[in-house]
């Protein structure tokens, strides 16, 4: 059948406009890390790397080393996913193979429910009820510390970390359930052995993007962590205070002058932090869209 | 909290400001049956001072509408020398004007009237269930360049110290950096121990010093509440611990004290007089809500925000 000409226009226009809204989100992204750059890479000339990645940040007295800033997001990142990478598979078994229909209908939504809290709400959560709950079980001096932090962060990337795991076993073909329990396997030797190694690649991904989304966590880990910073070495760190890059910006940015060293090295920040939320995102696609392997398990 | 927001409102109040300018400095404005503003006041200096002046200029422009006031930060330096140079009619400046800036402004024929507006006072802050009740400025010094790290030092309980500061950019936080820490000595290079922990509101403080035994903190006398125990300081040992209020913050025994000031030049326009005159007496009932201490003649003054 042949197509009014009109209708063919109007079809054209519509392409055209969802393809350039779609290219624009590539170029948005490509134009804000430009702006990063032209701010930030100043900072690389202005004062020599021996200062920006030193131990002390004194930003008010010229000192600007970075490094217990960097450590300190990594720590509180990692740490995060150790608590929430076997809570968050758990929760996706759980929902996606062991859970009966009317339970998967409620913890599905509760756990976009959960996603939706905005983070100042956890971050004073955190501050007034987890940090004296931390402080006292762990006799630490103070409940502001690494660790706080990474319970709220392990918190903030489950839901992140369920949904797309949940997405991985769904994406695992039935048969090699059936197959699984067709040999005698029990449902849960079915689930540990075949359905989660199967799903590996998935799993790998939703850590990623949940690391992704933990890194840049800014409000609620500037109000827990205490925002001192030190290097956070030696085994009690977790339960010292850690400053974070994204604390750092946050709390800074609002009143450093203009085109100052301290401006041009807070977007430094930016620059490091968009790099490592890069390559994790990075790493997170290349896993995801390797062809999944078929009958190569174990 | 209550900076926060009185730091969002007077964003606000200077983005009016600068349109309310930017509209004045056009040629012609057609502007209906609004008449223009027959006077401005320009303001410039201290950004200690600069949330305290914007709250000022707010409600004098609220009762006054006649009047524009505009006011910018940048530190008492700027203000003082736009006021020499005449660019300013008000500079706000949280230190006394040096000797060589009065002559200046002499040389340039104008001779320069201090006015103290307002007094900053920090209070040091504990846990109720602190058993220290003062410590000499050297101890607070000692204590926030870590070299002082269980109460037992200084006869409390054998805790560990949890220090706790504003963040490096508020103004709380350099004045406590040069007068105490460094205990006013020009020369000393003395720093915050890396352990303390940068609270970004002084509500964070006061969240962590009401639940933690270990902690202590300081902030603007008129954000502590009833809640913290607030440590008497003495200048040296042998000194009298003395606790802060108005009365003492005004008769200058609470030593972590500095009056707020601001100068004019030569004889103020009517205009400004009448403002300064505001400020000095109805304006004083503002003073607390933004964290400092009102001048003595406010019977209710000093109090802290409830």
């Amino acid at each position: 059948m042949k197509q009014k000409p009109h209708l063919r226009w109007v079809e054209f226009a519509i392409e055209s406009l969802i393809r350039v809204i779609g290219f624009s989100t590539v170029g948005f992204v490509i134009l804000i890390f430009l702006f990063l750059l032209r701010e930030g890479l100043p900072a690389f000339a202005q004062i020599d790397l021996g200062n920006l990645f030193g131990t002390r940040w004194y930003p008010t007295f010229g000192l600007f080393g970075t490094l217990p800033l960097i450590l300190g997001s990594v720590l509180i990142t990692i740490s995060a996913i150790v608590i929430a990478l076997p809570l968050g598979v758990a929760t996706a078994v759980f929902i996606r193979e062991v859970a009966p229909n009317w339970a998967r209908e409620i913890l599905k939504p509760m756990i976009e429910v959960l996603a939706g809290i905005p983070s100042v709400v956890l971050g004073f959560f955190g501050m007034t009820l987890v940090a004296p709950i931390v402080r006292e079980t762990f006799g630490a001096p103070t409940g502001l510390v690494a660790f706080t932090g990474a319970l709220i962060l392990a918190y903030m990337s489950l839901p992140t970390i369920i949904s797309v795991a949940e997405d991985a076993l769904d994406a695992v073909p039935k048969m090699y359930r059936d197959a699984g329990l067709a040999m005698g396997a029990t449902q849960w030797q079915t689930i540990w052995r075949v359905v989660v190694p199967a799903a590996r690649s998935g799993i790998v991904t939703a850590v990623m993007l949940g690391m992704g989304r933990a890194i840049g966590e800014t409000m609620a880990v500037m109000m827990v962590t205490g925002n001192a910073a030190r290097m956070p070495l030696g085994l009690d760190a977790l339960f010292r205070p850690v400053r974070t890059m994204t604390a750092t910006v946050a709390a800074e940015m609002g009143e450093v002058a203009h085109g100052s060293v301290h401006y041009h090295v807070l977007f430094a920040i930016g620059i490091i932090l968009f790099v490592i939320t890069f390559l994790i995102n990075l790493a997170a696609a290349s896993t995801m869209f390797r062809k999944r392997r078929r009958g190569g398990l174990r | 909290m209550a900076r926060m927001l009185r730091i969002v409102a007077a964003i606000g109040l200077g983005a009016w400001v600068a349109l309310a300018l930017a509209r004045c400095g056009a040629p012609q404005p057609a502007s209906g049956t609004e008449p223009p503003p027959a006077v401005s006041i320009q303001q410039k200096g201290s950004d200690t001072l600069v949330n305290l002046a914007l709250a000022w200029a707010e409600e004098y422009m609220r009762l006054h509408p006649e009047v524009r006031i505009s006011v910018t930060g940048g530190g008492s330096g700027t203000g003082i020398a736009a006021l020499i140079n005449g660019t300013v009619d008000i500079a706000n400046a949280s230190r006394e004007m040096k000797p060589e800036e009065i002559a200046e402004a002499q040389k340039n024929g104008y001779t320069p009237h201090e006015h103290i507006v307002a007094w900053d006072a920090i209070a040091v802050v504990v846990h109720p269930s602190n058993p220290v009740d003062g410590l000499t400025l050297q101890q607070v010094s000692d204590i926030y360049t870590g070299k002082i790290t269980n109460w037992r030092q200084v006869g409390g309980e054998d805790r560990p110290i949890v220090l706790l500061s504003r963040e490096s950019n508020s103004g709380t936080y350099v004045y406590f950096l040069e007068h105490v820490v460094r205990l006013g000595d020009p020369k000393s290079d003395a720093l915050f121990s890396p352990d303390t922990l940068l609270m970004p509101s002084s509500e964070g403080i006061s969240a962590e010093v009401r639940q933690n035994p270990n902690a202590i903190g300081y902030d603007g006398l008129g954000y502590v509440t009833p809640d913290q125990k607030t440590l008497a300081i003495a200048r040296d040992a042998n000194g009298p611990f003395v606790l802060p209020s108005a009365e003492t913050v005004n008769n200058g025994t609470y030593p972590i004290a500095r009056p707020l000031y601001m100068y004019t030049v030569g004889e103020p326009s009517p205009h400004v007089r009448a403002y300064l005159d505001w400020v000095l007496g109805d304006g004083q009932r503002l003073v607390a809500g933004v964290g400092f201490v009102p001048l003595k003649q406010s019977p209710t003054g000093g109090s802290a925000a409830p």
